[in-house]
């Protein structure tokens, strides 16, 4: 019989051994005489299961993990049945099973470069009903569905397309912001490792949509195996007729690149992104004009985060009012939560807006993985708020946050054991600042400079600066040009309210 | 990284198979950097002159992003995830362990080029870190014992 495996090939797979549990897998079947079939896939998000070996059965898919090369020998024996690993039906694993998978429903099930799996699960059933529709009512249909940008601003995407879309001029970009470098968020680089495909399709409907014929994803270089699974994945469609002067035989156009980062944190943000894209330094822009008018190459252009874009084919599957149920308030749909940091059960839970902070870190994320109390979980990568269990009753949403002096950024989660030390934490955050302004604005440049000089005089005894660095933070957040300067008060200002004993100097905290 | 010393003739050739991109500046930097291990300094005016500019904005690109190299790194390159999920899973220790094993600080290079240190923010391993790259490779839950092992492991 042929044994058919499937094993991520995520970089989060490959970093906890998954590259060893195959080449177990291959020796043992070898060695056995035993025919196997073993596919590479995104991994399903259970990052705390990872090396994850999934087998093929009548019920489904069977899984065994966190897998150590060691263990493979010993699942050949029991003929993949009952061993110590065993998890049972993948899908009915009940963090997998509590999840809400509209934007990862392939992500971990399918080889993300095959379009027969793309096709058969689902994908381009979107792209073949906008190739239906006209650009206005594309747009409509995105503006029903409450999309707002997953990248952090939550800007409704069908309005920013609208302004694209009627726009005139002879050229129009798509441009995907795939420069994920909060710390805490990994859906971008899990999305177009595990499902590539979703992004490229959403990119073309959002092309359909606006009348953009050239599409740019700017990825980061941190990510050298998404850039490899997205590049081929562009090859593999333009070979499909997927991208190119034909799309799917309509006689539209839409082709798209890979561009790849060069370690500037602040190209994550929009402007400085389209400067890069364009060759130039990383610098800021003034908005206006909006990217929408004036983006790339001084074209309109959509700018989206990863998320948004393969978000897009789901909500053309299955009809805008499909996802607007999920949700609550002004944040429709599901959002794909990174839980992150000191965590027992981290990885990425995909599920409608609306779930208290507590219940995500306590019960899905199973609390710390030290076993110690949560100090604090910061929300929203480098730039987002400190939360304590005091505020742990906060629902997911934009406006929740907001109204909590935080923000949900590309919904990263990073947990916090009591061993944290929050002054340290709000140090950096200024010292993070420091290092990857971009220069062009005083507040943010030198501000950065001057929080850590403050925060050291603090720390060194001086209470007296504790005003001086509130006053500080208020001046970078209404007078930075964007959010790199405006919003790392959030983290400093959350430290120093979270634990204010953290920034007293040590032998004072000690007594 | 392969490194060799660096021959206008083929900063020409490099520059040539991207010059018809949109925005070719840092497609061609990467490849430079790709073939060479930095970006040589007489790639500079070359540069310029293929993408009509002024050697001090090529210069300044290449200045402002962290991944463009001066000089070519060492013969291994580690680089630890400096960001606040890996601080907050042991990091702090780990990039005490990487400074104390190498004997380098963030940024340096040994003096007999083997190694070369460097700090990331963020390679997306946050739910399993500290994270490391080490000659391109990641690791993921690395603590001081790991980092020996990885090290030595490379350069048996």
């Amino acid at each position: 019989m042929r044994l058919r495996l499937r094993l991520p090939a995520d970089a989060a797979a490959k970093a906890l051994g998954a590259e060893a549990v195959a080449a177990a897998v291959l020796r043992e079947a070898a060695a056995r005489g035993i025919e196997v079939e073993l596919t590479r896939t995104g991994t399903r998000g259970m990052i705390w299961l990872e090396p994850l070996l999934e087998v093929e059965t009548p019920e489904g898919r069977k899984g065994f993990g966190p897998l150590l090369p060691g263990e493979v020998a010993a699942l050949f024996d029991v003929g993949f049945g009952d061993h110590p690993k065993a998890l049972g039906l993948v899908e009915e694993i009940p963090w997998f099973a509590k999840q809400t998978r509209l934007t990862f429903a392939r992500c971990g099930r399918i080889d993300p470069l095959s379009l027969v799996e793309y096709g058969a699960d689902g994908g381009l059933a979107g792209l073949r009903r906008a190739l239906g529709m006209t650009g206005e009512e594309i747009v409509a249909e995105v503006t029903e569905s409450g999309l707002r940008g997953r990248g952090g601003a939550g800007f409704p995407t069908g309005i920013k397309w609208d302004t694209v879309r009627k726009a005139g001029g002879p050229r129009k970009y798509i441009v995907c912001n795939a420069d994920e470098g909060d710390s805490g968020t990994f859906a971008d680089r899990m999305l177009m490792e595990g499902d590539p495909f979703s992004l490229i399709e959403g990119m073309a409907i959002a092309g359909l949509g606006t009348g953009a014929e050239t599409g740019f994803v700017y990825l980061r270089s941190e990510y050298p195996d998404a850039i490899a699974v997205m590049t081929r994945a562009v090859e593999i469609a333009r070979g499909a007729g997927i991208l190119g002067g034909d799309v799917l035989g309509s006689g539209r156009a839409f082709d798209m690149e890979i561009r790849v980062g060069a370690g500037a944190y602040v190209c994550g943000e929009e402007t400085s992104l389209l400067n890069s894209l364009e060759g130039r330094r990383g610098v800021v822009r003034a908005k206006p004009p909006l990217p929408a008018l004036e983006g790339a190459f001084g074209r309109p252009t959509v700018v989206n985060n990863v998320i948004s874009l393969a978000t897009v084919p789901v909500i053309f599957e299955r009809g805008a009012a499909h996802y607007r149920d999920f949700g609550l308030g002004r944040s429709r749909g599901t959002i794909p939560l990174q839980i992150a940091g000191n965590v027992a059960r981290g990885g990425l839970f995909e599920t409608a807006f609306g779930m208290p902070l507590g219940e995500i870190v306590e019960e899905i994320g199973g609390g710390t993985r030290s076993g110690r109390p949560v100090k604090a979980v910061q929300v929203g990568g480098p730039l987002g708020a400190y939360f304590g269990p005091d505020r742990f009753d906060t629902p997911f949403g934009y406006e929740e946050f907001d109204g909590q002096g935080g923000l949900i950024g590309h919904a990263g989660l990073v947990v916090f054991d009591d061993s944290a030390d929050m002054g340290q934490l709000a140090r950096f955050a200024m010292e993070f600042c420091a290092v990857e302004s971009c220069g062009k604005c005083t507040p943010c440049r030198i501000g950065a400079v001057r929080g850590v000089e403050t925060i050291d005089r603090i720390r060194a005894g001086d209470a007296a600066a504790i005003p001086l660095l509130e006053d500080l933070c208020e001046t970078m957040r209404d007078g930075s040009l964007c959010a790199l300067g405006g919003f790392t008060p959030y983290p400093v200002l959350s430290a120093l309210r979270l634990a204010p004993e953290d920034f007293a100097p040590e032998r004072e905290a000690a007594e | 990284m392969p490194v060799h010393s660096p021959d206008t003739a083929e900063i020409d050739r490099i520059i040539a198979a991207h010059v018809h991109l949109e925005g070719p500046m840092l497609p061609i930097l990467h490849a430079l950097q790709a073939a060479f291990g930095h970006i040589p300094e007489a790639s500079v005016t070359r540069i310029a002159e293929a993408l009509n500019l002024g050697r001090a904005e090529v210069h300044g690109v290449i200045s402002f992003y962290h991944d463009f190299r001066k000089a070519p790194a060492g013969a291994r390159t580690l680089r630890i995830c400096r960001a606040e999920a890996c601080q907050a899973q042991g990091g702090a220790a780990l990039e005490a362990a990487a400074q104390r094993l190498t004997g380098l600080g963030w940024g340096e290079t040994s003096g007999d080029g083997r190694v070369t240190l460097e700090p990331v923010y963020c390679l997306g391993l946050c739910a399993c870190g500290p994270a490391v790259q080490l000659d391109g490779t990641l690791h993921g839950r690395v603590d001081a014992a790991r980092l020996d092992a990885l090290l030595a492991e490379g350069a048996a």
